[in-house]
Parts: structure tokens; C-alpha cells; sequence
């Protein structure tokens, strides 16, 4: 079958470092990544399926993968080589659609009793994800075993599959797995006065979509950096969209603060949700949060310099937002329907347009992009 | 004898027309047999002995007992005087305010009087630095006043210090400075650089409080002023002078002293006098000097062009100081100023050029940002007329500007949040009253940072917009050329790199082969369309 795969090359990973910080998603053309003609993976025991993608999404965590911006963090949670694509929706041999919850918990290891965190229902939290009978992985799309989106066939566990109604699209329902995530950073802020939503990438955008949906938010201000992205937040539910330089001022504003120095403020908002992840929107999340206040970061994170004199000093936190449940799962299934997300799905591409894809995916938001994903439902092989 | 204000026919002979553009210049073809270029009168002669003109009319004022005769010891005596805003550019010292002061406190002192307080008369513009008041009043004053406080900044937003005198007829509050108010005698000392200064503005608007200047400067009235420099068909003045007459009432008793000055911005000799000379007029050594500081000022760092424009000191010379009741003398000081500024114009025109300086009232040693440049080109040099607007309605206004997408952060922080929130969201002033005033306005840190900083009042950037109301209804479209593209869409202009491109666009608003009227300003005209 046909199939993107990354596999461990150390120098070929560095070019990709190198190449993908000259321009962004450039690591695709000299990287560890290639379109390779594989085997299909083997069903590693009872209750998994054949799962052929049709369409699959290029997420942000894909391109830091691609781009070789990835933490050491994950190397002992992924398998090599593997095939990346974790937002899949895609058909089972009996014809019928299914998007994918790629996590993968102790269920889909075949690890009973569960862990402590699966037993809950928190299977972002599983603790197991490098045991039992898969190779390790923290998400098809990163396991060895269960190959990944971008191919013409996978493999899932039955937990994994949630149905597609008739109804749904294909273009929607790949938007079902991000905008879980923004479903679950939005379900753990739950109520604020205000919040300041940084960026207005697919996530960005999402969250304030899921905020407006699944949390009682009053005033919420987001930051964009282009056209495209501005209009989709102000059509999501954002009251104020403003340049990321603009923030403080923005929040300033809002939230009636004084100014000590340059930028630091005496007040801010309830809750920050980070959806870039970077030094800047973090150390950005950190001016402009509340004393007490809460930085959400739902974007990835890699290594981060960060001066937290200001937090300690204004007793703020900075909590981490990964993944969902399965509740959450379905909220989002019902988010994309009635908020027509489908909308954020910019473009598609075949397989063998990899380079061009990544490219575009990772330059979206200066093209007037926002979700690019590929088109799986005319490869040859499948 | 000083030439009258001139209206040129621009023909295939007149040369390139100069256009002031921020803190440089353009040479601008006209298109022949239908532009026209207003030039402003030359200087008038200036006041012989100053001093002794000051002497003669607080001796002899309007409709008043000499000023002597009201200074007795043991009253409480306020002088206020206009702030950094006038004039434009600064004056070369002595400043006039200076002199009519010293005059005054002179006076003061012979009668016994030693309770006297200075006070800058700002409104909600920013505070003046002590260099900046010491410019205004002088070093003997300063150094008498302020090291025991008795020489200090209005502050429109201390509630201990603003006293509520009343309201007018038509429920307008009248709030002014306590100090002001409660005084024996307070004596106004204005600079009436253009016909829009002084009379009761002087202490109904300098000297009050949000609270009361909201009740003028806002949409309604700037778009019943036409124009606001025509005090008698302005309703901005109206206002003002039903709240003069509030003040009246409230026993507070008011010696106006009100001075004029001349044109002569840029000198009659040296680099800068090229500016206020007739283009046709130019020797080989006034071309030779144009190039020369052309050349210069583009090699130029940005920071040190401004650094030596805002340098510049004019010589204005004095060319009257009335003094004594309010409404006579400002009645005599308008008809100095018209005697200067005004040009009479036959008929409106289709497109109007404006070439804007580096400077205006509120950018006094500071930045020139977006919303400055929309008011001074709509708000100040727009309502420059009496009559008729000089540009037909539905015409198009044109001016050239950088208008760079910067700001002053000390002076002008709430005009970078009105740039970033408000005029992304709408650039109509009624909308923009409604929906954003009053969170600016009533913003704490904006407030603290205009009693205890150097900024203009959070409410300001709006007063810029609300001055450029009566154009913005007025006009087809504007046009703003060599301005930073960005900067020039959010104020909701069109943005054109050359005048002939402007020229073009405005075309489709106004037909082709319209007729175009240059007003080259500064030196300060006012047209005065039949």
C-alpha cells in the first residue's frame, strides 16, 4: 500500500531541523519522511479492524514532527517508523464511515485491569501507552503497529472508532478529532468573565468555537495574525480579534489594568488558552493573565525559556490541555455539525503531493488557510 | 506693505507647487487651466514696542476698568494662559504669554496682591513639561511660582479641584477648575493663532472637566460648525459661549487678555523661509536651498528629521494684545486674525489638495500619528474656510502625508488602543461615540496617566475623530498620497502613491477634468468662499 513513513534517521531528522526553520515545512523534502510503497499492517489481535482513511489531516504536532522541532519527550512513547496521521475519519470493509480517537489507551493494548487513568475515562491520561502488545505510541499516527492516516489503510481498535452520521461529511468529520481538543480545553475552563484565546490556527479557531459552545465565557478576545483567520474568530465567536502585538493593550483595555513598566499589567484576564505553544505565547499568556489566573496550553509545547518571576509572583498557572475522552469526542462530533466546521478545511491533497501538502500546511495561515489534509479517497491502492 | 493672500490660475507657465508632507516636502505640477493655488497674505507688520502695546491695553481694555483698579491686596488672583497647543510652531522667545504675564504680575505686585496662582490651561491635553513652561511664561516666572506651587498644570480629572458652576439653557454642565472659580479675578492670556482660539473658549474649555467639555466636543455639534473657525456659525463656539455666560453668572469675574501673531512661520531669511515664499518667486539661491535640504533631510534618520523640525522656532512677530471683557475683545482679536489669514475665493472646487506639515496642535515635541493627521487635514485645515467649504460636497479631499503607523506611547497611549480597537471596527463617528466614549473616557489608567504623566486625556483620540466629522459628511472620498498604506486604510482613506494616481481615483467620484484648489497652508489661511 501506499504510505507516508518517518523512520529514525538522525542526520536526515538534523536536515530537517535545519531546513524547516529557513522555511516552515520545508523538513518534508529532506527529512526522514517519504512516500514509500509498504506493507499493510498486520491486525495485531481481536477487536482491531482494517481502517482505511479517507480523509486525514496535517496537524500542528505533524508538522513539528516533519520539521524536526520535536521534544525528546516523546522518543519513548512513539515506534519507528511509523505513519503519521491521527485525524482520520475513514471506512471500515463493511463500508461504513468512522472517524478515528487515535489515542491509544490500555483497551487497545489489551491491558486489563486498565490503569488508574483509563478506568476513569481520562484516556488522555492513559499510563500505559508504551506497554502491552503495541509497540509504544501515544497515538496511531505514532506507533510502529497501527500505522497512520496518511496511507491507504491502517489498522484501529474497535474503542477507537466513533461512527460518522450519513449526514456528516468527509471534510467535516476530519475536523472531529482537533476540535475535540478544543472541546476538552473547553470543558476544563469551564466558566470565565474573560479569556484571551492566543492564536487562530486550526486550534485557535476551534477553541473559540468550542468556548462559545461548552463554556460560559463573557468577554473573549483572540489574537490572529492574518485576514482569514481574523474573520473565521470574529465569525466563531470572538468579540475582539487583535494582532498578537496588540494583546496586552487589548486585555488592558478590557480589563480596565494599569501598566507597570513597559507591559507588565496589574490585572488581566480569567483564563488564557494558548493554542501556538511557542516562548513567545506562553510568555504572552503569562502578561496577560489575571493575578490567580490560569495559562491553558492546549498548542504544543517544545523546550521553553521562560522567566516565571511574574507567576510566582502572581500566583498564576500554567496547566496543560492534551488531547480528550471520549465525551469529548462526541461533543466535537456534534460541534463540527451544528457550527458548520467543515469550513476550516482549506485544501486537500493526493498523497504523492506530500512536499506541496506540508508545505501548505505549514505556511496556512499566510495563504488564507487554515486545516489542510489529504485526500485519501482516490489513491489507487486502496 | 505686506502682500494680501493671492488665488493663483495655474498655467502651463507656473512651476511645481511646493506640498508639505510630514517632515519633508514635495514639488507638485498642477494641472493647468483648472487648478488653482491659494497662497496665504505675507506677515503683517508686527507691533513696533510690544511691551508697551501690553502696557496700553491693561491700562485702557474693552469694556473694562483698567486692570489696575481691579487688583487690591488680599484678593485671590488666578492667570491662566494657553497651553503647549499654540502656537504652531513654538515661538522664538520671548513668548508672549511671557511678556503679557510679567506685565500682569508686575501690575499685581504694585497693588499688594500675593495670593496668585498660574495655571496652564490645557483641558484634556496632555501636561507641559517644565521646559515647555518655562518656554511659555518665561524663567523668572517659573522660578517664582512653581518651586511653592503656585504655578501648575490644569487637571481636568481632580474632583477636589473642579467646581460645578451650573448648566445652560440647553443642560450643558458647566465644571471648572475650583481654584479658577473661586477666585477674585481671573485673568485669561491666549495666543489666537487662528480664529478658533479664545473668547469664552478660553475658560469654558480650557479650564473644565470632561465632564462639561462633552457637552461640545462631540459629532453633533462639530457637524453643525460650519466651520468651526467661524465662531459665528460654529456651533462648537455657541456652546461655549452659553457656558461663558454660566460662568458670568456664577459671579466668576473674567479679564481677557487675547494676542495675535503674524505669519512669519519660517523667517524672511535662512533654510526655512523658502517655505513661505511663492514658488514662481524662487531665486537660484531659494531652488539651490530647497535641494540642498531635500537632500539632506532624506539622508536623514527619521529621528533626527524630527528631532529638527520640532526644533524649529518661529519668529512670529505680535501683532495685537487686547485685553478686558470677553466678548469685545475677542470680537477685535478675530477681526487680526481674519485681517491675516483670510483670502477671499471665488467658488467651491471639486478636489481640494492639502499638503500637511509635520505639526499640529497636538504633537507639540511628539509623534504625528495616523489620527493626528486625519484631524489636522479634516478637522483644522478643512474647516479653514468662511462661507462655504472650499471643496463642493460629495468632492474629494487629497493630502499628502507619510501618516506612519506610529504613535508617541507616553503622549498618546489611548490613541494606540483607539487605532488598534475602534477604528478596526468602524471609522464612523457617530458609531464610535456611542459604542467606545465612555470606556475610554472613564478608563482609570488612562486617567492616571493623564494627571500624573505626560498623556493626553484616554477621551482625546475621539475629539480627533469627532473634528474631522463635518468633513467626513461632507466629502466624497479621501485620499491621502506617500502615506503608509496600512495606516491610511484604517482610517478608512484611499491610499495613493503619487497625486497624479490620486487625481485619477478621484475621478470616479468627481468626473473626469475637475477643477482642484491647492491650499497651500502653512503659513495659516483661511478661505473665504463666495
Amino acid at each position: 500500500m501506499k504510505a507516508l513513513r518517518f523512520e529514525r534517521k538522525p542526520v536526515k531528522y538534523a536536515a530537517a531541523a535545519v531546513a524547516g526553520r529557513v522555511v516552515p515545512g520545508r523538513g518534508a523534502t529532506v527529512g526522514p519522511l517519504s512516500l514509500r510503497d509498504v506493507d499493510e499492517p498486520a491486525l495485531p489481535a481481536d477487536g482491531w479492524v482494517r481502517f482505511r482513511p479517507r480523509l486525514a489531516g496535517i496537524c500542528g504536532s505533524d508538522l513539528a514532527t516533519i520539521d524536526g522541532r520535536s521534544s525528546r519527550y516523546f522518543e519513548p512513547i512513539v515506534s519507528f517508523p511509523f505513519v503519521p496521521g491521527h485525524e482520520v475519519v475513514g471506512e471500515l470493509d463493511d463500508g461504513s464511515r468512522a472517524v478515528l480517537v487515535p489515542v491509544l489507551t490500555c483497551a487497545t493494548r489489551d491491558i486489563d485491569p486498565p490503569c488508574r487513568s483509563c478506568a476513569t475515562g481520562a484516556i488522555n491520561h492513559c499510563q500505559r501507552i508504551a506497554f502491552g502488545h503495541l509497540e509504544p505510541g501515544l497515538q496511531s499516527g505514532f506507533c510502529k503497529d497501527t500505522g497512520g492516516g496518511w496511507s491507504t489503510a491502517m489498522v484501529a481498535h474497535s474503542s477507537q472508532l466513533v461512527p460518522v452520521p450519513d449526514d456528516l461529511s468527509d471534510e467535516a468529520a476530519v475536523l472531529v478529532e482537533p476540535t475535540a481538543c478544543a472541546v476538552h480545553a473547553a470543558r476544563m475552563l469551564g466558566d470565565a468573565t474573560t479569556v484571551a484565546v492566543i492564536g487562530a490556527g486550526t486550534l485557535g479557531l476551534l477553541t473559540i468555537a468550542a468556548l462559545r459552545r461548552y463554556a460560559t465565557v463573557g468577554t473573549l478576545v483572540a489574537t490572529a495574525k492574518h485576514p482569514e483567520q481574523r474573520r473565521l474568530a470574529k465569525e466563531l465567536g470572538a468579540d475582539r480579534v487583535v494582532a498578537p502585538g496588540e494583546l496586552g493593550r487589548a486585555v488592558r483595555s478590557i480589563t480596565g489594568a494599569f501598566v507597570l513598566g513597559d507591559e507588565q499589567l496589574t490585572d488581566g484576564v480569567e483564563c488564557v488558552v494558548d493554542c501556538v505553544g511557542s516562548a513567545a505565547s506562553i510568555a504572552q499568556g503569562l502578561q496577560v493573565v489575571e493575578p490567580g489566573g490560569e495559562v491553558l496550553l492546549v498548542g504544543m509545547p517544545g523546550h521553553t525559556a521562560l522567566d516565571l518571576t511574574g507567576l510566582w509572583h502572581r500566583e498564576s498557572a500554567i496547566r496543560g490541555c492534551y488531547a480528550y475522552d471520549r465525551d469529548d469526542f462526541d461533543r466535537a462530533l456534534s460541534l463540527v455539525a451544528e457550527s458548520g466546521l467543515d469550513r476550516l478545511l482549506s485544501a486537500t491533497y493526493p498523497l504523492d503531493r506530500y512536499t506541496e501538502a506540508i508545505e501548505h500546511a505549514a505556511n496556512a495561515g499566510t495563504r488564507g488557510a487554515v486545516k489542510i489534509a489529504f485526500d485519501l479517497r482516490n489513491e489507487r491502492r486502496r | 506693505m505686506p502682500r494680501p493672500g493671492f488665488v493663483l490660475d495655474v498655467d502651463r507657465s507656473t512651476p511645481p507647487i511646493l506640498f508639505h508632507h510630514g517632515e519633508g516636502f514635495r514639488l507638485e505640477k498642477l494641472p493647468a487651466g483648472r487648478s488653482r493655488v491659494l497662497y496665504p497674505a505675507e506677515p503683517l507688520a508686527a507691533l513696533d514696542d510690544v511691551d508697551a502695546a501690553i502696557r496700553e491695553t491693561l491700562l485702557h481694555p474693552l469694556d473694562s476698568d483698567p486692570l489696575p483698579a481691579l487688583l487690591r491686596p488680599g484678593m485671590k488672583l488666578t492667570i491662566a494662559f494657553d497651553d503647549v497647543s499654540l502656537p504652531l510652531p513654538p515661538m522664538r522667545r520671548p513668548d508672549i504669554r511671557q511678556r503679557v504675564i510679567e506685565a500682569v504680575l508686575d501690575m499685581a505686585a504694585a497693588a499688594g496682591v500675593d495670593d496668585v496662582h498660574l495655571i496652564a490651561a490645557l483641558a484634556l491635553h496632555r501636561r507641559m513639561t517644565e521646559d515647555e513652561l518655562r518656554h511659555a511664561v518665561g524663567d523668572r516666572v517659573y522660578d517664582a511660582f512653581a518651586p511653592q506651587g503656585a504655578l501648575y498644570n490644569h487637571d481636568a480629572e481632580d474632583p477636589d479641584n473642579l467646581a460645578f458652576l451650573g448648566t445652560t439653557d440647553q443642560g450643558e454642565e458647566v465644571e471648572i477648575n475650583k481654584r479658577a472659580a473661586e477666585s477674585d479675578l481671573l485673568i485669561y492670556v491666549n495666543i489666537n493663532i487662528v480664529s478658533m482660539d479664545g473668547g469664552h473658549k478660553s475658560t469654558a474649555t480650557g479650564l473644565a472637566s470632561y465632564r462639561s467639555i462633552k457637552h461640545h466636543h462631540n459629532v453633533r455639534t462639530m457637524q453643525h460648525s460650519t466651520s468651526f473657525m467661524d465662531r459665528h456659525h460654529s456651533e462648537l463656539h455657541h456652546s461655549n459661549w452659553r457656558m461663558g455666560e454660566v460662568i458670568k453668572n456664577a459671579g466668576v469675574k473674567v479679564f481677557q487678555i487675547e494676542t495675535t501673531i503674524n505669519n512669519d512661520t519660517f523667517g524672511q531669511s535662512g533654510p526655512m523661509s523658502v517655505l513661505a515664499k511663492r514658488e514662481w518667486e524662487w531665486t537660484g539661491r531659494d531652488r539651490a536651498t530647497f535641494v540642498a535640504m531635500q537632500a539632506g533631510l532624506k539622508r536623514m534618520k527619521g529621528s533626527t528629521r524630527r528631532k529638527i523640525f520640532n526644533g524649529w522656532q518661529a519668529p512670529y512677530g505680535v501683532t495685537s494684545v487686547t485685553a478686558g471683557a470677553v466678548d469685545p475683545v475677542h470680537e477685535r482679536t478675530l477681526a487680526h486674525c481674519f485681517e491675516q489669514h483670510l483670502v477671499e475665493v471665488e467658488g467651491q472646487t471639486d478636489i481640494l489638495t492639502l499638503g500637511l506639515p509635520y505639526i499640529c496642535p497636538y504633537n507639540v515635541n511628539s509623534v504625528m500619528n495616523p489620527i493626528l493627521v486625519m484631524c489636522l487635514g479634516l478637522g483644522y485645515f478643512f474647516n479653514m474656510y468662511r462661507g462655504r467649504p472650499l471643496v463642493r460636497e460629495g468632492g474629494v479631499l487629497i493630502m499628502t502625508h507619510p501618516t506612519p503607523w506610529e504613535f508617541h506611547p507616553v503622549h498618546h497611549p489611548s490613541y494606540i488602543d483607539f487605532f488598534e480597537q475602534v477604528l478596526a471596527d468602524t471609522t464612523d463617528p457617530i458609531e464610535i461615540e456611542q459604542r467606545y466614549e465612555k470606556q475610554y473616557a472613564e478608563d482609570e489608567w488612562y486617567r492616571h496617566l493623564y494627571r500624573t504623566s505626560y498623556a493626553y486625556h484616554g477621551v482625546h483620540p475621539f475629539y480627533m475623530w469627532y473634528w474631522g466629522a463635518h468633513a467626513l459628511q461632507h466629502l466624497g472620498k479621501v485620499i491621502i498620497v506617500g502615506g503608509d498604506t496600512r495606516a491610511v486604510r484604517r482610517l478608512g482613506f484611499k491610499s495613493a502613491s503619487t497625486l497624479n494616481d490620486a487625481f485619477e481615483m478621484a475621478e470616479d467620484v468627481v468626473g473626469r477634468h475637475p477643477t482642484i484648489t491647492h491650499m497651500k497652508n502653512p503659513p495659516i489661511l483661511m478661505a473665504d468662499v463666495t
